[in-house]
């Protein structure tokens, strides 16, 4: 038969330093943050009464969507000072996802840990500081004990509504985002592997032609992760305006 | 316990190699079990949600937001078996 040896998971995942303590990974996440910060600050030099084209056009065209895709959904008008947070929370996102499949890069930033987890703390503090900031000690009444239930059931709600809202909520984050990311890419991994087995089989010629078929797979799930980058981007974003907007005001 | 490591040595396996081939073998089920139930969670959800914006078209927007979450929060099941499956499999 062929001979195909999955790699173990560390070398698909790790890649050489390029100079100790700062890996590719690393410089993905850097090439990320400046490549978004540049395309705003270029966008936002341009002439705003002028109708806006090019890159400017782009850029506006993101920001409506964080304004009405997102934060007009879940936190209502008064969300919207929290644009210029979750535009770049989503950008970052993305840009870390996208290099999944760009070719030669072929690593999501994002499939590693370190960076689901940071962030995902990040936007811990930001909600509990939101919390705070807006209803002072009530915060914690009305996120550990929600209104509308019956006293005695307090003894069972408290603790679980406890765990959900400040334990799970950031590990949840977490792990979605870096779950997806490094599933697409050892499916990508997989496939890439089993076509390259296939052609290159030298016992059995009559396999050969068979390499096509995990091959047009390839191609489909490339165009798949397309938009898998783009829609866990925009469900770690949507589910901390969720979290931000609970927090700034609390339900009735 | 007791009757795996007979096996294993029946086998000829030492005990790392024996836990090798156990892990691998419970990796893919813990995947497989952790699927089954958001698969069909999801389908419900997504299922609804189509009958809701087939039934409202002007309110898609809202459905199609709400369903991201709902398939956001089911999904994370489904995800944590799977780094269970990779964390087995180290």
């Amino acid at each position: 038969m062929i001979a195909l040896e999955f790699p173990p998971i560390n070398e698909i995942l790790r890649w050489k330093d390029l100079f100790p303590t700062f890996n590719k990974i690393a410089l993905i996440a850097v090439a990320a943050a400046l490549i978004g910060t540049l395309i705003f600050l270029l966008a936002g030099s341009k002439d705003a009464k002028v109708a806006p084209k090019g890159i400017r056009n782009f850029a506006e065209s993101i920001v409506e969507f964080i304004e009405n895709g997102i934060i007009m959904q879940t936190m209502g008008r008064q969300g919207l000072g929290w644009t210029p947070f979750l535009l770049s929370l989503f950008s970052f996102i993305y840009l870390c996802n996208v290099p999944g499949i760009i070719p030669f890069l072929q690593m999501p930033a994002t499939a590693r840990m370190a960076l689901p987890l940071f962030l995902s703390l990040l936007v811990w503090v930001v909600f509990i500081v939101t919390g705070f900031k807006h209803q002072g000690l009530g915060y914690i009444k009305s996120s550990l004990f929600p209104p509308g239930v019956p006293k005695a059931l307090y003894i069972l709600v408290t603790p679980i509504e406890f765990i959900s809202t400040f334990l799970v909520r950031p590990f949840s984050l977490t792990v979605r985002l870096f779950a997806n990311m490094l599933a697409g890419h050892i499916l990508l991994v997989t496939f890439s592997l089993l076509s390259e087995a296939l052609f290159q089989a030298k016992g059995n010629p009559a396999l050969i032609p068979v390499g096509v078929l995990p091959l047009f797979m390839l191609i489909f799930l490339t165009g798949f992760e397309v938009l898998v980058a783009f829609l866990q981007a925009y469900i770690f974003t949507i589910l901390t305006a969720v979290y931000i907007g609970g927090a700034a005001h609390p339900e009735h | 316990m007791e009757a795996f490591i007979q096996v294993a040595a029946a086998a000829g396996l030492t005990g790392d190699e024996a836990k090798a081939a156990s892990a691998a073998g419970s990796a893919g089920f813990a995947y497989g079990l952790a699927a089954i139930g958001p698969g069909i969670g999801i389908g419900y959800l997504v299922g609804k949600s189509v009958e809701a914006m087939a039934r409202q078209p002007e309110a898609a927007g809202m459905v199609r937001t709400t369903m991201f979450l709902g398939i956001a929060f089911t999904e994370a099941l489904a995800l944590i078996g799977f780094v269970v499956f990779i964390l087995i499999g180290l």
